[in-house]
C-alpha cells in the first residue's frame, strides 16, 4: 500500500505543478528532499541518542518491570477474564510498560510474544481473539509518556517550551485510547449477537 | 516556571539514582541505550528520504496548499486547522512520512504556533496504525483482524478531534 501512496502523491505532485506553473519548484524539491530528510534525522539524533541511554537504564534497572506489576490492575480492568498469573497477562503489561516508556524496540517483541501467547491460551486459528484486538489497539494509540522525538524537532525549531504540549499530549492519548478500546468491545458485542 | 520543565530532569535523575542502587554499569548501560537509538534512527533514515521526497514534491507543488484550502470550510467547523489534516491522513499510514509532514508543517508556521502545536500534540498521541496492525497480526498468521482497525481509527480519528481543543484548552491558543 505504501507504494501507491507514495506514487500517488509523487504524481498529483507533477500533474498539479505542471499545470500550475510549480515545475520548477517539483524540480527542485527532488533534489533536496534528500538533505531535509538528513537534516531532520541529525536535529532528532542527539535527543534519541540521549533518550535511548536514559531508557535503557529504566529498563536494565527494573524500573520498567515494577511498573509493569504497578499497572496490572489497570491491565486486567481492560483485559476482562484474562488470568494474572499467565504469560500472556505478565507480556501484555510489560509490553504496555515499554510502550509507556517509549522503548519501541523492546516494546514490539513483547507484544508479538503477547500474541502468540494469547493465541496458545485462548486457542483461536485464524480469527483474532477480543484480546488480541485489544492489545493491538492498544499498540496503535500512542501511550508514550514523554513523547521525546517530537519534543527535539520542537526544540530545532525554536520552541521555548518544547514540553508544554505534555498535558495536552497525555489527554489526547488517555481519551483517544479510551475511545478505541471502548469501540473494540462495542464492535466484539456486535459481531457476537451476528453469530 | 512551568511544572512540565520539571518532569524531564526529575524523570532522568530518578532513573540514574535508581540504576545507582540496582547497581547496573550507569555508564555502560546508557551508552548501550544511545547506541541503540543512534542506529533507529539511521535505519529510519531510507524510508524518510522516500517520503520526505513525496511530501517536498507535493508541498512544492501547490497541491498541499490547494488540498487544505479545499478542507478548510470543514475543518474550521470542528476547529480543526486544515494544514494538520494531510499530517492526521499519513499518520496512520507511515511513521516516516508523518514525521516528514510535522518536520514540514513546523518549519513552516514555527513550532509554538497553534498550527505547530496542534500538529506536535497529534504526532505525539498516536501512531502508525496500519502497520503496527499488520506486524501484530502477521506475527501469529491471524487472517480475520476482525474489528481491530475500526478501533483503531475511531482512536485516530478522535486524537485529531481533540488535539486542537487539548491545544486550546491547555495552552489558551
Amino acid at each position: 500500500m505504501i507504494d501507491f501512496i507514495l506514487a500517488g502523491i509523487i504524481a498529483v505532485s507533477c500533474v498539479y505543478g505542471f499545470f500550475n506553473g510549480g515545475a520548477e519548484a517539483v524540480s527542485n524539491a527532488v533534489l533536496t528532499s534528500g538533505q531535509t530528510a538528513v537534516t531532520l534525522t541529525l536535529s532528532i539524533l542527539g535527543a534519541m541518542a540521549t533518550w535511548g541511554g536514559v531508557m535503557k537504564l529504566a529498563e536494565k534497572s527494573g524500573l520498567t518491570d515494577r511498573i509493569a506489576r504497578l499497572i496490572s490492575p489497570i491491565v486486567s480492568i481492560i483485559f476482562r477474564g484474562l488470568d494474572k498469573n499467565s504469560k500472556a497477562f505478565k507480556a501484555i503489561a510489560m509490553n504496555i510498560t515499554a510502550n509507556l516508556f517509549g522503548l519501541g524496540n523492546a516494546a514490539t517483541p513483547l507484544g508479538i510474544e503477547a500474541m502468540k501467547e494469547l493465541k496458545a491460551e485462548e486457542n483461536c486459528e485464524d480469527t483474532a481473539s477480543r484480546n488480541m484486538v485489544l492489545l493491538t489497539v492498544i499498540n496503535t494509540s500512542s501511550i508514550e509518556l514523554i513523547p521525546s522525538t517530537v519534543a527535539a524537532l520542537r526544540l530545532t525549531y525554536g520552541s521555548r517550551s518544547p514540553m508544554d504540549i505534555l498535558p495536552c499530549v497525555l489527554t489526547v492519548s488517555v481519551l483517544s485510547l479510551t475511545a478505541a478500546i471502548v469501540c473494540a468491545y462495542a464492535f466484539d458485542k456486535i459481531g457476537r449477537r451476528k453469530k | 516556571m512551568r511544572i512540565t520543565s520539571l518532569i524531564v530532569p526529575v524523570f532522568v535523575l530518578g532513573v540514574i539514582l535508581y540504576s545507582l542502587h540496582k547497581k547496573i554499569g550507569v555508564f555502560d548501560t546508557f551508552i548501550a541505550g544511545a547506541k541503540e537509538n543512534i542506529a533507529v534512527c539511521f535505519d529510519i533514515l531510507p524510508s524518510l528520504v522516500a517520503l520526505m521526497l513525496a511530501v517536498e514534491m507535493f508541498k512544492a507543488s501547490g497541491a498541499l496548499s490547494a488540498l487544505t484550502n479545499l478542507i478548510e470550510p470543514i475543518t474550521s467547523i470542528i476547529g480543526i486547522p486544515s494544514e494538520c489534516v494531510p499530517l492526521a491522513l499519513m499518520r496512520p499510514v507511515s511513521g516516516s512520512g508523518a514525521l516528514s509532514m510535522l518536520d514540514s508543517i513546523l518549519s513552516e508556521y514555527g513550532a509554538d504556533s497553534f498550527i505547530g502545536r496542534v500538529a506536535s500534540v497529534l504526532m505525539g498521541s498516536t501512531e502508525t496504525t496500519l502497520y503496527t496492525v499488520a506486524v501484530y497480526f502477521g506475527a501469529v498468521k491471524i487472517k480475520k483482524t476482525r474489528h481491530a482497525l475500526p478501533s483503531a481509527l475511531v482512536g485516530d480519528f478522535t486524537a485529531f478531534i481533540l488535539s486542537a481543543l487539548a491545544v486550546r484548552l491547555f495552552l489558551g491558543a
